[in-house]
């Protein structure tokens, strides 16, 4: 048995059963970030002196029977936009190159009370913006399915770090799909909660109406574990929400018999490619063969969902990076002349391209003359979208479809015209503005051999409908695999070209 | 392109935005910025009149609490990251003479 190739519910189980202790699951992880991360670059930051010693001390409580949860013992890895007290928190941005929080995010203080270890910070889109990990400060993540082809994003690093076994499952953000995204063109599940179900405390704002913390694991379990630890009431975000039903894994049930289930027409046209097409509509088959009723139905307004989502996340973008100024934190310009050079200084050299292109967009739709026309349009669209949602909702328990038009593309090919990489978000992005989970569930390869995801909506709080659904279609799937070689292979093949050396 | 953007107008965001272009930034930025409002500009085939805008999915109330301090003094943490600090205290440039 290799560790690596264990679930998260799985090695929890082994680590309480005695059968294999958290410093070993903790080395078996640093050994291959060790052997595999200088190609992938999943990380940003590993901490390995601090992850032994925390090992060490997870052990001893689990011992002592302190530490009971289902996922204790078990490490994973937080996307670098999440505060985490002592270590470097750096959105993968260089004007927080050197940003050590004082305090932890609430969701990674959750990990912490439920077992788990933090192996390390995981590669992003700068301040989360941008569908393939290419705008990060660190340089790109490559796709463990093909190093040629990007994670996606912005949660590409966590995503690929699950692909990969550099961890066993991980926290991402999603604010227009950059959990499910990256889930989908890494071959692993991804799960964006109903807004207000994870606390954003200490979660380095994007898009506040937007951003959602969610779990990327294996497989549904790994993800509906993962939440059910995270969830929480916090009086420190003013749009958590009390909920008392976050016991998801009661949800890991096989069954959706009649089980209502739609499938947008509009989800389906043009721009999409024609394998991920054949992957999903074949998914839905499946869930017609488990008993449920498929249907396709129109969702309607599906193309004003762009535009919209992008006008109101730069607006709020260029309101919440205000707070970087070179004073209280973060990088400051050497040379500079007044109060006012040093803030323009400042953040024209430590943003990025992509960063300052929807600051400047954002001031602009706010700016007086254009608020009306440009924002509070976007707000109204918003209104139809959520409406249009509410009355497919009236009618179905789930929505499926794809998660992206394509599966990954190559490196450099998408950060070339911004719009047509703002165009890959059409599935994913409504979901945000409409507060909906959504989950992303591999279904399928294309004919290079990349990963394509399934999406499944449900209504405001309907996660167990959700995970229900996925974990159903997950079981009759069967076993979908890990990029290129199982790692005995790999193990086998390093040590024999060491051998050689 | 329907929106053309002025050299006034990206200066006017720059402020906004507390940026500084050099000139072959100004030129892209106006491209993009223009490019992508004619983008946005497809909502205005949409009727929206009569609709409320919806800045919260949620009905959600602003949210009171005591003024009560629960945290302790991280007065040394904060300062831990400050690009400059004196006396316990942020350094921040000169503003008036």
């Amino acid at each position: 048995m290799n560790i690596l190739e264990l679930t998260a519910a799985e090695l929890a189980a082994q680590i309480k059963a005695g059968k294999i202790t958290v410093p070993e699951a903790a080395k078996a992880v640093l050994k291959r970030i060790e052997e595999k991360d200088s190609v992938y670059n999943c990380y940003i930051t590993v901490d390995r002196e601090a992850v032994l010693k925390k090992a060490d001390e997870i052990q001893a409580k689990i011992e002592k029977g302190e530490l009971t949860g289902p996922l204790a013992g078990v490490p994973v890895a937080v996307k670098d936009n999440m505060c985490t007290k002592d270590m470097l928190t750096s959105c993968a941005s260089k004007i927080l190159g050197n940003f050590r929080p004082s305090y932890s995010a609430e969701a990674v203080k959750k990990l912490e009370q439920a077992g788990m270890l933090l192996i390390g910070k995981t590669n992003m889109d700068e301040f989360a913006m941008g569908s393939t990990t290419e705008t990060s400060a660190y340089g790109v993540t490559r796709n463990p399915w093909n190093t040629d082809c990007v994670p996606g994003g912005s949660s590409g690093g966590s995503a690929a770090a699950v692909a990969a076994l550099e961890c066993f499952a991980a926290l991402g953000s999603d604010t227009g799909g950059s959990i499910r995204q990256p889930a989908s063109f890494c071959g692993v599940v991804g799960m964006k909660p109903t807004y207000g179900t994870v606390s954003r405390y200490g979660l380095i704002a994007y898009g506040s109406s937007l951003d959602q913390i969610g779990p990327i694991g294996r497989d549904v379990t790994d993800c509906a574990a993962l939440l059910e630890a995270i969830a929480s009431y916090d009086e420190k975000d003013s749009t958590s929400v009390k909920r008392q039903d976050t016991d998801f894994t009661a949800a890991l049930v096989k069954d959706v018999k009649g089980m209502k289930i739609g499938v947008p027409r509009d989800y389906f046209g043009e721009g999409l490619d024609t394998e991920v097409k054949e992957a999903v509509l074949k998914a839905a088959q499946v869930f017609r063969k488990l008993g449920a009723e498929v249907e396709e139905f129109d969702l309607s307004l599906v193309e004003y969902a762009i535009p919209a989502y992008y006008t109101i996340a730069a607006a709020e973008a260029s309101s919440n990076l205000e707070r970087f100024d070179g004073i209280k934190y973060g990088y400051r310009t050497p040379d500079y002349e007044g109060l006012h050079n040093m803030y323009k200084k400042t953040r024209s050299e430590g943003f990025g391209e992509e960063v300052k292109r929807r600051i400047m967009l954002g001031s602009f739709v706010l700016s007086s003359g254009y608020y009306d026309a440009y924002y509070l349009k976007a707000l109204k669209v918003k209104a139809l979208i959520k409406k249009a949602f509410d009355e497919a909702f009236a009618r179905y328990d789930l929505i499926l479809g794809p998660v992206a038009p394509t599966t990954a593309p190559k490196l450099g090919e998408s950060l070339s015209d911004p719009l047509k990489m703002y165009l890959g978000d059409i599935y994913t992005i409504s979901v945000n503005l409409a507060g909906l989970p959504g989950i992303s569930v591999p279904c399928g390869r294309d004919s290079k051999g990349m990963p394509i995801g399934l999406q499944l909506i449900a209504d405001c709080f309907k996660e167990k409908t959700l995970i229900r659904a996925a974990y159903s279609f997950e079981a009759a799937r069967g076993a979908f695999g890990l990029p290129g070689m199982s790692v005995q292979d790999e193990t086998r093949k390093l040590a024999a070209e060491r051998k050689g050396e | 392109m329907a929106n053309e953007i002025s050299d006034e107008t990206i200066d006017y965001v720059g402020i906004l935005a507390k940026l500084e272009l050099s000139a072959g930034e100004k030129e892209q930025a106006k491209k993009d910025m223009g490019r992508m409002l004619d983008y946005i500009d497809k909502l205005e085939e949409l009727d929206t009149s009569g609709v409320e805008p919806m800045s919260h999915i949620f009905d959600v109330k602003n949210v009171f609490r005591e003024d009560i301090v629960t945290n302790g003094d991280m007065r040394e943490d904060m300062l831990k990251n400050a690009p400059g600090e004196k006396d316990g205290m942020f350094i921040a440039p000169r503003t008036f003479e």
